[in-house]
């Protein structure tokens, strides 16, 4: 299984101007942990909204890629955007579930993944034009390099430890996060 | 010739005007007869992406996608949707968001059923405990000044908007077959 700070910072290392969007508690603090970085749109909140966040600004930017890092109680939570984002086929969104089977934020209770539940199959009905299952840190570089190039909508789930890691919280204040991210879209 | 229907159908196009004007580019739905025509009126528009929901509180998510790319975005959804939607406003509040959301009633004027009720009679409330500006539209002539108001509202002040037309704007449902 993958370690998720190891594997979060390999996806984002030279990221250039990648667009990434993290979903609540644990992937926004992986994101913020592989570097604090402005074209991070942090969500704090608004569970199950990290998908469809990473659809309205593809389709905003088609020019430029996106990537959705949510864990997979955002996504579970969000399943029916796999069939939004299915139907309007967004070359350039990339969604990675850091799946580590549990709801990490509450105590670690057990999510439907951990019953087999396949986001992978999920997505592949949804047309996504491709979904992997990864859980080896080797599968890194192949999967950055999807963020970057890959035929979307593609989703990656990656079977991540459900290893405690220290939090690393980046900035909160939400009208910031939204300001910073919109100044550096366009001066890029 | 004088045809009211030609006049209770007018205020879509009216909506869709100023979707126009306001240079709005995404507009996030999930179907509803009420909206038909200005749906169809939005799909049939190349610089309009029109996504079509699974649920209302998705077109959240896409509205504040959509403002970080630069693009103005609408909602259309009836009252039973916005209910679907409460703990996902939270982002647009958050993050101060503009947003226009236009709100076909049901459970008021006319409703003959009565699941539609608990829901359409708390709509306007549950949209301002959200945290938006909620303006209710009863007749046809008032849609272009609300709209536009809202649109300049929304996207000049970041502002979240809602228009609640009523049901007897729209028109009762007809349950003829």
């Amino acid at each position: 299984m993958l370690e998720r700070r190891d594997f979060v910072k390999g996806l984002l290392a030279d990221r250039g101007d990648l667009l990434v969007v993290s979903g609540l508690g644990s992937a926004t603090y992986d994101v913020a942990a592989a570097g604090d970085h402005p074209l991070n749109f942090y969500l704090w909140g608004a569970m199950g909204g990290a998908a469809m966040i990473g659809l309205g600004l593809a389709l905003a930017r088609p020019d430029r890629r996106v990537a959705v890092l949510t864990g997979d109680g955002d996504m579970l939570m969000g399943m029916g955007s796999l069939a939004t984002i299915g139907v309007k086929q967004p070359r350039n969104l990339a969604i990675v579930v850091l799946d580590n089977a549990h709801y990490g934020e509450t105590g670690m209770q057990a999510s439907h993944t951990n019953s087999g539940i396949d986001l992978v199959a999920t997505a592949l009905a949804c047309r996504f034009r491709q979904a992997h299952a990864v859980s080896r840190i080797e599968d890194t570089a192949e999967v950055r390099a999807l963020l970057h190039a890959g035929d979307g909508p593609l989703l990656v789930n990656a079977r991540i430890s459900e290893e405690d890691v220290p939090r690393v919280l980046p900035i909160r204040d939400g009208h910031a996060i939204k300001q910073r991210f919109i100044q550096a879209l366009n001066s890029v | 010739m004088h045809t009211p229907t030609t006049i209770e159908t007018s205020w879509p196009d009216a909506i869709f005007a100023h979707f126009q004007r306001a240079g709005i580019r995404q507009v996030g739905y999930v179907p509803d007869a009420g909206h038909s025509r200005l749906i169809a009126l939005c799909q049939a528009d190349p610089g309009i992406a029109d996504v079509v929901l699974t649920t209302e509180e998705e077109g959240v998510g896409l509205v504040a996608g959509a403002a970080l790319g630069g693009q103005r975005a609408a909602l259309l959804m009836q009252s039973s949707g916005v209910g679907n939607c409460i703990n996902m406003f939270s982002l647009l509040r958050n993050c101060g968001f503009g947003c226009v959301v236009l709100v076909t009633m049901r459970g008021e004027f006319g409703e003959f059923n009565p699941w539609q009720v608990p829901m359409g009679t708390i709509t306007e409330e549950v949209l301002r405990l959200s945290g938006f500006l909620a303006y209710r539209i009863e007749d046809a002539d008032a849609v272009d000044d609300m709209v536009g108001a809202a649109c300049d509202m929304a996207f000049d002040g970041n502002l979240q908007i809602a228009i609640l037309l009523s049901q007897r704007l729209i028109g009762r449902k007809q349950w003829t077959r």
